[in-house]
């Protein structure tokens, strides 16, 4: 029992991005509304986007910002340990950025759909398409 | 045994595919029979062309493309391919002939279309006949099935779409779902698919496996018309009569007869078969097909279904003289290859040249037509002659020899198939011939005036009846191409 | 000039993606040439690094001058290199067989069209040129996204619809991909595929590796339309608009067999998962399970493009059945298809296409008499389908032979069995749509002499191409022992039996 909940509390950020990962997968599939459906893949990419950036941490580390003056950047090596990982946040940048990007195109989408058939549920549409 | 390099085997496949254009893009019907007869003509004289040579012991080989090593595009002219080679090129010049007649006579429409998928299928004939290993064979196999569905369907109705459907499904189907895996399965197993003098399959399968794989080509070959795998032959018959003449008796069937041949000789060989016993197992499915067809036969009223079920049971008269695994067998089945195809394709002109002058199809409705048409009629009787195996016609000599190679081969029971199938041919042959000419005036359904079809209709089947006549006589160029096959 | 055409095959159409974009305000018919100028430098970009290859082995560049892991590289070997002619003549070939579709049916979105298209090749062409697992995220993005695009460009009441599933679908996969190589990264701390590979091997018994190997593989699979993930697939590729579907439908899934492919060879080494996972049984069943399924789901079918996009979905089984076969048969075969399926795939669709240009619908029934009605076009639907079954001398032929062969070797007779029985139930397919459009009613023949009267062709600018893919589906079968030999054994790596 001790061990099990060390592992929960030790990999705490494995078991949040897994459960926001569910949660948008949940709202992705059994919401019926187009914009809820949209919602939940958002978090589902949030999810991801959170794990990432949560596995650059160190303990005890700051943020990757070098302070020295410009010119002598370079000359002596930084220790490593002193920052945390900035390759996963840019990563994540694009990643986020990915994510907006793929939010608007589904957003275009639903309003598509929307003027189209003037509901935003999907078994209503799918209604409608089988009447044709 | 020498090797000629040379272009001629693929040249003489190209004439016909080259014609094609010319065929489809002719204006007037006159100028695109002149280039159907023109590509006839010059294939016929290039297979010719290479005869003195193979019948001297040589044998022309050309590669085309190099796929894998053992299986290439490769051409291959022996004795076995030139005796198929010249009875289908030197038809097609007949048939040719025989289809401006009656596609004329009936006023066919689709004539360009006809002719064009006509050369086509000769092509993929030659083809066939001039591969060297059995990707090619393969795949002109199945250019002639493709080429040979339009002509199948010519006239496009209801009944035309079922035949054509029931064609495509037994020719493809066994091609591509048995012939295929065992082509395959033969390459993993050998590393080639060269048809050798002595087969390629010797010392690298078991029992059990070399039989599967006979099995599988034997009715993958659908085209033979081994039973079960034979209804779609039947069906075919509601093809135009050419089509029914040319390739029904004489290029698609034995196209699927000659592969079975070349894949018993020059993959299986004769030694392993003989060492598995598979000879008698072939001989036996082939002697129930010929039976069963005989039988079938002889309930046909429509005249080109009896025709049909009748080649059905010639055909497997060539497995199973080649089954038979003795030479004079062998030979027999070989040269019946060239002998009925003569003979059967006489009927089937007759049959055509009926239906163009009377508009008959049915054999109770041909009661004293001996008197309308008596030129048709005798060349029916020649015809139905060398089909059954009596003299003076050359289809004698095949039985004589299939009989002689089940003494040969201790085969009794295939001489009882024999002699008894022969006996059945007559019985479904021999009325129709004699209700033709002996019959009372009361019964007779015609007047005694003369009116045969038209002349492009009756010069061929005369010709090709003379021509039977003729191998009687003068058998001598398939026996030598036959034993020189065997030989090998 | 020479050594940048792995970066000029990705850069130039994307900025001339969006010099089009801006031109579509100013002046529209400017749009349509630049687009063809743009992929015709990436054909031109892409044969010369395949023959550069062939020279003198594997080409790298270093975006930026930085050097790899830092830096992202771009690595051309003759596996992608194969794939990038394919992509970057499919993509042109279909440019300039769709124009005078798209002006017909929507010409006031020509420009965004354009815009679209040149992104998608963009993604594509990046995909397989990439070095870099993340790289090859964002590209996969940008192709997906534009995709999304291209299909809801269709009929109003359907096309929005699929596309939005085809969203909710596609981002899952690609979001399983980029957690996979998450995981590798915690792992390995790289990002560059050659540094991943050889800093695996001391890991390959970890659970992170095995997670990131599952992750990354069910993402492609699903963004490949692998069954029973493809349910995105028959409703986007067939209620997109024919010049969109006739650029995805080739081209997309293809490249993600690729990108499995390259997973497979270069990132997870075959020891891995061939030797140290047990998998490949299972999934050749699971090919088979696609193959079989794909196959019946296209029986059932009453719109020739819905058939259509069915029997991608088999070819994926094929595909995705011969990789996992482990000889080099079955790899080899896998790799002939990926080029053999792109070519059959453009020729269907673009007959397809020639045929919805003349025709109102696509059901089955509409598509009676068209070999009078269209005959060029019919025969080039022809040929494309005898590919499809598999008869010689088409190329489709050649990829089934190897395909079958490895699982002889391999002794996977399901395998062989399920390709057989999808020639077979491919032969019932096309032979019905082809007897639909052969026999007519015999009163309308009797009349017609010449036929030539009903003749209703499309226009040349669509016959010549649809003419030219239909006669390399012939010149790509009788060269496949050249293309086997030269392009894809000395690709093939140790691993492999």
């Amino acid at each position: 029992m001790e061990a099990l909940i060390h592992q929960i509390v030790a990999k705490y950020n494995y078991w949040l991005y897994i459960i926001l990962m569910m949660i948008g997968l949940y709202a992705m599939i059994a919401k019926n509304n187009l914009i809820k459906k949209l919602v939940g893949m958002n978090i589902f990419q949030t999810a991801i986007i959170l794990f990432y950036v949560s596995i650059g941490v160190k303990k005890g580390a700051t943020i990757p910002i070098l302070e020295e003056h410009g010119a002598g950047m370079g000359e002596h090596a930084v220790r490593v340990a002193d920052y945390i990982n900035p390759l996963p946040h840019v990563l994540m940048l694009t990643a986020i950025v990915v994510s907006v990007s793929t939010f608007g195109v589904a957003l275009a989408l639903a309003v598509k759909i929307y003027q189209q058939y003037k509901t935003l549920e999907e078994d209503e549409i799918l209604m409608r398409l089988r009447e044709k | 045994m020498e090797v000629v390099h040379s272009i001629r085997p693929l040249l003489a496949v190209l004439v016909s595919l080259c014609a094609v254009p010319l065929i489809a893009s002719s204006r007037k019907a006159n100028i695109r029979e002149m280039w159907t007869f023109a590509a006839a003509i010059v294939k016929f004289l290039i297979v010719v062309s290479m005869l003195p040579a193979v019948l001297r012991g040589s044998q022309f080989s050309y590669t085309l493309f190099e796929f894998l090593p053992g299986a290439s595009i490769e051409f291959k002219v022996d004795a076995l391919g030139m005796l198929f080679a010249l009875v289908a090129s030197s038809l097609w010049i007949i048939t040719s002939a025989y289809s401006v007649g009656y596609m004329r006579g009936l006023n066919e429409h689709g004539q360009s279309r006809y002719f064009c998928f006509f050369a086509l299928a000769l092509s993929a004939t030659i083809g066939v006949a001039f591969s060297a290993n059995l990707l090619t064979l393969y795949l002109f196999y199945e250019m002639l099935s493709l080429a040979t569905y339009p002509l199948v369907t010519h006239h496009q109705d209801q009944e035309a779409r079922q035949s054509g459907r029931k064609y495509l499904t037994y020719i493809l189907g066994t091609s591509i779902g048995l012939v295929l895996p065992a082509m395959l399965i033969v390459y993993h197993l050998s590393g080639s698919l060269e048809f050798s003098a002595h087969g390629l399959l010797a010392g690298t399968s078991s029992k059990g496996l070399t039989t599967l794989l006979l099995l599988m080509f034997l009715f993958g070959f659908a085209k033979a018309a081994v039973m079960p795998f034979h209804a779609w032959l039947p069906a075919a018959m509601v093809a135009p009569t050419p089509v029914s003449a040319l390739l029904h008796a004489v290029a698609v069937v034995k196209v699927g007869v000659f592969s079975i041949v070349r894949v018993l000789t020059g993959i299986f060989g004769v030694e392993i078969l003989s060492s598995f016993h598979l000879g008698t197992v072939v001989c036996y499915i082939a002697a129930f097909t010929i039976l069963v067809g005989s039988l079938i036969a002889l309930s046909q009223d429509e005249l080109k279904r009896r025709l049909a079920f009748s080649t059905i049971s010639q055909l497997s008269y060539i497995v199973l003289g080649v089954a038979l695994l003795s030479p004079k067998g062998m030979e027999g089945g070989i040269v019946h290859i060239a002998m009925h195809a003569f003979g059967k394709i006489t009927l089937f002109f007759c049959a055509g040249a009926i239906f163009v002058g009377t508009g008959k199809k049915y054999i109770s409705e041909l009661v004293g037509i001996g008197r309308r048409m008596p030129i048709t009629m005798a060349a029916f009787f020649v015809g139905a002659l060398s089909v059954i195996g009596l003299p003076p016609t050359g289809g004698f000599f095949s039985k004589w020899y299939l009989v002689l190679g089940t003494l040969q081969a201790n085969q009794w029971p295939m001489l009882v198939v024999l002699l008894l199938s022969s006996l059945l041919n007559a019985a479904y042959f021999l009325p129709i011939v004699y209700r033709a000419f002996f019959c009372t005036d009361a019964e007779a359904l015609f007047e005694n005036k003369v009116q045969e079809g038209p002349f492009w209709c009756v010069a061929p089947l005369v010709l090709t009846a003379v021509l039977s006549l003729f191998l009687f006589f003068y058998p001598d160029i398939f026996f030598r191409l036959t034993e020189m096959a065997i030989g090998m | 000039m020479s050594q940048h055409y792995p970066v000029l095959l990705v850069t130039v159409p994307l900025l001339s993606a969006f010099i089009i974009s801006g031109l579509s305000w100013v002046k529209k018919s400017l749009c349509y040439p630049l687009a063809l100028l743009a992929l015709g430098t990436s054909v031109f970009c892409a044969i010369g690094l395949l023959l550069r290859v062939l020279d003198a082995g594997a080409v790298e560049y270093h975006l930026g001058g930085w050097v790899p892991p830092w830096g992202i590289a771009y690595r051309v070997d003759l596996l992608n290199g194969l794939v990038l002619v394919v992509v970057s003549s499919v993509a042109f070939v279909n440019l300039f067989a769709t124009h005078k579709t798209v002006q017909k049916d929507f010409p006031e979105k020509m420009g965004i069209f354009y815009t679209l298209y040149v992104l998608f090749a963009t993604g594509l062409m990046g995909i397989t040129v990439t070095g870099d697992v993340f790289n090859l995220y964002v590209l996969l993005e940008i192709a997906s996204l534009t995709a999304y695009a291209l299909i809801a460009l269709g009929k109003p009441d359907r096309a929005p619809l699929a596309s939005l599933n085809y969203v909710f679908i596609g981002t899952i996969g690609a979001c399983f991909y980029l957690l996979g190589i998450g995981y590798l990264y915690i792992m390995t701390g790289s990002l560059n595929m050659a540094d991943i590979a050889s800093l695996l091997p001391p890991i390959y018994h970890s659970k992170a590796v095995l997670v990131a190997f599952i992750f990354c593989m069910v993402g492609v699979l699903i963004k490949m339309g692998f069954f029973p993930l493809h349910v995105w697939l028959p409703n986007a590729y067939s209620c997109a608009p024919e010049p969109s579907s006739s650029l995805i439908a080739p081209l997309m899934t293809k490249v993600m067999v690729y990108v499995m492919i390259r997973l497979i060879f270069s990132v997870f080494l075959p020891d891995f998962s061939f030797h140290v996972l047990h998998i490949d049984h299972a999934l050749v069943w699971l090919a088979c399970l696609a193959i079989i399924m794909g196959s019946l789901l296209a029986l059932a079918q009453k719109n020739i493009k819905r058939t259509l996009t069915y029997i991608i979905v088999s070819e994926i089984g094929y595909m995705v059945g011969g990789v996992w076969l482990g000889n080099r048969l079955g790899m080899s075969g896998a790799i002939l298809h990926i080029l053999n399926d792109a070519i059959m795939t453009l020729c269907l669709f673009l007959a397809v296409g020639n045929i919805a240009y003349r025709l109102k619908g696509l059901e089955l029934q509409d598509l009676k008499g068209l070999f009078r009605k269209m005959p060029v076009t019919m025969a080039g639907f022809v040929a494309g389908g005898l590919s499809v079954i598999g008869i010689p001398p088409t190329c489709g032929f050649f990829s089934k032979w190897y395909l079958i062969s490895g699982a002889i070797q391999a002794g996977q007779y399901g395998f062989m069995a399920a390709l057989l029985f999808s020639s077979l139930v491919n032969v019932v397919l096309f032979f019905r749509i082809i007897e639909i459009a052969y026999f007519e009613p015999m009163e309308s023949l009797h009349g017609a002499a010449s036929g030539h009267g009903i003749r209703q062709e499309a226009p040349l600018s669509m016959l010549v191409p649809l003419l030219f893919v239909a006669i390399s589906l012939v010149v790509v079968g009788i060269y496949s022992g050249t293309i086997v030999n030269h392009l894809i054994i000395p690709v093939l790596p140790k691993g492999i039996g």
